[in-house]
C-alpha cells in the first residue's frame, strides 16, 4: 500500500495483537482502510471487534504489532491520533443531564475548536443532524435516534479524518436507523471522512459499507465488498450466509455475560 | 468544509499538553460539572442532613458531659470544624460512583479519546467536587451560627476556610476517583466506600483531640489527610482555635497529597474502560 501521501490508507494495522492473560481477543490483525471508505467490521460476539476499536482509538494499548491511524502511530503518537479521529461508543455517550448544545460545547472545548467558531460550528452541527429545535433540551428527553445523531454531531464537530462507530444503530427503529445511515453518507460526502463501523446487522453492512471484513477468533476471516463476499460463497448466498459460514458453530456461543448485559442495557435505553 | 489531510499539523503529536491547554480542558470539565450541580442541587441539601444531626444530637450531648478536653473551647465549638470536615469527606468520598456511572454510560470513553490529557480531566472534576463541597460548607457554617458557635467571619478567615474546603473536597474526591478506577463496579465501590469513611473520620482529630488517642492511633491520624483539614478549619473557623502544626504546613500537606492523587488518577483513568 505504498503510494503518494494523498492515496495512503487512513488506517493500517500490522500484526496488531492484544492479549489478556491466556486470552487473545485480537491476534495478528492486518487491516487496511482506504480514505473516504465506509469500512464495516463484522463478526460474532467475542470475535475481537470491540478490542480492536479500543486499540485503534488509543483506549487500550496493543500487546504487540502496530497500527497507524490518520498518519499517527497509536502507541507512539496517541495524541496525534486523538486529534484526528471521532468516536461514538456503543454505549450512550451523550450526557443526559446536559442539553444537546452543552454536550456539543464540551466537545468543542475539549477539541480546541476556537472560541470564535464554537457557536456557529455547533449550530451548524445541530442543523446538519436535524436537531436544531432540540438543541436546548436536556439530552435525556431525546429519542434514541436523536441521541445517536447528537453523538455523531459531537464526534464530528472537530472534523475528524476518521470516524469510529461501535454498533451505531443498535436498538433503533428502522426510520431512526435510516436517518443515521443517511447522515453518515452525507457526512462522508461533505467532509471527505472515512468511517469504521462495527455491526451485527447485515442489512446495515450491506447498505452502508464499501468494504466488509468479517472477524473471527481475533483475525479477519474474509474481506471484500458485500457483493464479492456473497459471490464467493455461491449463487444466491446472502451476507447472513457468509457470516454464518465464517462464524461457524460459534455464532450462538460467543459473547460474555458482560457484553450481553451492556448491549441489552443500551438497547433498553434507546428503545 | 475543507477536508483535512491525514497527518496534519506537527504540534498535533506533541506528547504533552501546554499549561494553557491543560487549563482550558480542565475548565471545560469544571464548567460542565458546575452546570449539572446548579441544575440539580437537591443533593447538596440532603447531604447536609447528616452533619446537622452530628452537631445537634452528638454535639449537644457531649457538650454536657465535658468528658473531652477541648481547651478553652466549648465542645460544640471544638466539634463544628470537625463536622464541616466530615461533610467534605463524606460528600467527596463517593464521587467515584459518578465516575463509574459515567463509565457505564460511555461518557468516560468519549472523554478519554479526546485530545485532552487525563490529568486535565481529573483536575477539572476534582475542582468541581471541591466547589460542590464548598456549597455544602456554606450550609453547615450557617447552621453552626444558628447553634450559637462563634464563627470567625473576617474576610481572611473565610477565604482560608473556602480554600481549605475546596482543597479537601478535591483531595478526597480524587482519592475516590482512584478507587473507582481500580474497582470499576458500583457494587464493589459502595463496599469499599463504606469501609473507608468511618476509619478516616474516627482516626482523625474531628471529634476528639489527638492527645486523647492511644499512641498507635495518633500515628494513624497523622497520616490521615482529614486531620490536616480539621486542623486548618479549627484554626480559622473558631475564636481561640489553634492549628496543631501551623496552617502553612497543613495546607502544604493537603496540596501535596492532592497532587499525588491527581497524578495517580490520571495514570489509572484509561484503565476504567478496559
Amino acid at each position: 500500500m505504498i503510494g503518494p501521501a494523498a492515496e495512503s490508507p487512513v488506517l493500517e494495522t500490522a500484526a496488531l495483537t492484544r492479549r489478556f492473560g491466556s486470552i487473545v481477543p485480537v491476534h495478528h490483525l492486518d487491516l487496511v482502510v482506504a480514505q473516504r471508505a465506509i469500512f464495516g467490521l463484522l463478526g460474532p460476539n467475542g470475535a475481537g471487534k470491540s478490542t480492536t476499536i479500543k486499540m485503534l482509538t488509543t483506549l487500550l494499548p496493543p500487546s504487540s504489532g502496530t497500527a497507524r491511524v490518520a498518519g499517527y502511530d497509536i502507541v507512539r503518537e496517541p495524541w496525534g491520533v486523538r486529534r484526528q479521529i471521532g468516536y461514538v461508543p456503543q454505549l450512550l455517550s451523550a450526557d443526559g443531564a446536559l442539553t444537546g448544545y452543552e454536550n456539543l460545547l464540551l466537545s468543542a472545548r475539549l477539541y480546541d475548536v476556537p472560541r470564535a467558531d464554537r457557536r456557529s460550528r455547533i449550530d451548524e452541527a445541530l442543523a446538519f443532524m436535524g436537531l436544531e429545535d432540540a438543541g436546548h433540551r436536556l439530552a435525556r428527553t431525546y429519542s434514541g435516534g436523536m441521541v445517536r445523531r447528537l453523538e455523531l454531531a459531537q464526534a464530528m464537530l472537530h472534523r475528524p479524518v476518521l470516524l469510529f462507530l461501535d454498533e451505531p444503530t443498535i436498538g433503533l427503529d428502522p426510520i431512526a436507523r435510516h436517518a443515521v445511515w443517511e447522515r453518515l453518507r452525507e457526512s462522508r460526502r461533505q467532509f471527505a471522512m472515512s468511517v469504521v463501523i462495527t455491526t451485527h446487522d447485515m442489512e446495515e453492512a450491506e447498505a452502508l459499507c464499501d468494504t466488509i471484513a468479517i472477524m473471527h477468533g481475533g483475525r479477519v476471516a474474509v474481506q471484500g465488498t458485500a457483493a464479492a463476499l456473497r459471490n464467493q460463497l455461491g449463487p444466491g448466498a446472502t451476507l447472513d450466509d457468509v457470516f454464518a459460514d465464517v462464524a461457524g458453530g460459534s455464532i450462538d456461543e460467543g459473547g460474555s455475560y458482560r457484553d450481553a448485559r451492556s448491549t441489552r442495557r443500551t438497547a433498553a435505553r434507546l428503545g | 468544509m475543507t477536508p483535512v489531510a491525514p497527518g496534519a499539523p506537527p504540534h498535533a503529536s506533541a506528547r504533552t499538553e501546554s499549561p494553557a491547554a491543560f487549563a482550558r480542558h480542565a475548565a471545560a470539565i469544571f464548567a460542565v460539572e458546575m452546570r449539572k450541580m446548579v441544575r440539580d442541587p437537591t443533593d447538596l441539601f440532603t447531604r447536609a442532613i447528616q452533619p446537622v444531626l452530628w452537631l445537634v444530637v452528638f454535639g449537644e450531648v457531649f457538650s454536657r458531659t465535658r468528658a473531652i478536653p477541648t481547651g478553652n473551647l466549648s465542645y460544640l465549638e471544638f466539634m463544628a470544624p470537625g463536622v464541616l470536615s466530615q461533610s467534605v469527606l463524606f460528600s467527596a468520598i463517593f464521587y467515584g460512583i459518578a465516575v463509574i456511572w459515567e463509565r457505564d454510560l460511555g461518557i468516560v470513553h468519549k472523554l478519554l479519546v479526546s485530545p485532552s490529557s487525563r490529568g486535565a480531566l481529573v483536575f477539572g472534576k476534582a475542582l468541581a467536587a471541591g466547589t460542590r463541597a464548598l456549597a455544602q460548607a456554606l450550609i453547615i457554617i450557617a447552621l453552626t451560627l444558628v447553634l450559637g458557635v462563634h464563627v470567625r467571619l473576617d474576610p481572611l478567615s473565610l477565604c482560608g476556610i473556602a480554600l481549605a474546603v475546596v482543597l479537601g473536597g478535591a483531595l478526597f474526591s480524587t482519592f475516590s476517583f482512584v478507587i473507582a478506577c481500580v474497582v470499576k463496579t458500583r457494587e464493589r465501590f459502595m463496599g469499599i466506600g463504606q469501609v473507608l469513611t468511618m476509619p478516616l473520620f474516627f482516626a482523625s482529630n474531628a471529634i476528639y483531640p489527638l492527645v486523647m488517642m492511644p499512641p498507635w492511633l495518633q500515628v494513624v491520624a497523622r497520616y490521615n489527610p482529614l486531620t490536616y483539614l480539621v486542623s486548618i478549619l479549627r484554626a480559622l473557623m473558631v475564636q481561640g482555635g489553634m492549628a496543631s502544626e501551623g496552617i502553612g504546613l497543613d495546607f502544604a500537606v493537603l496540596a501535596l497529597v492532592f497532587t499525588g492523587f491527581v497524578l495517580l488518577a490520571a495514570r489509572l483513568f484509561a484503565g476504567i474502560v478496559r
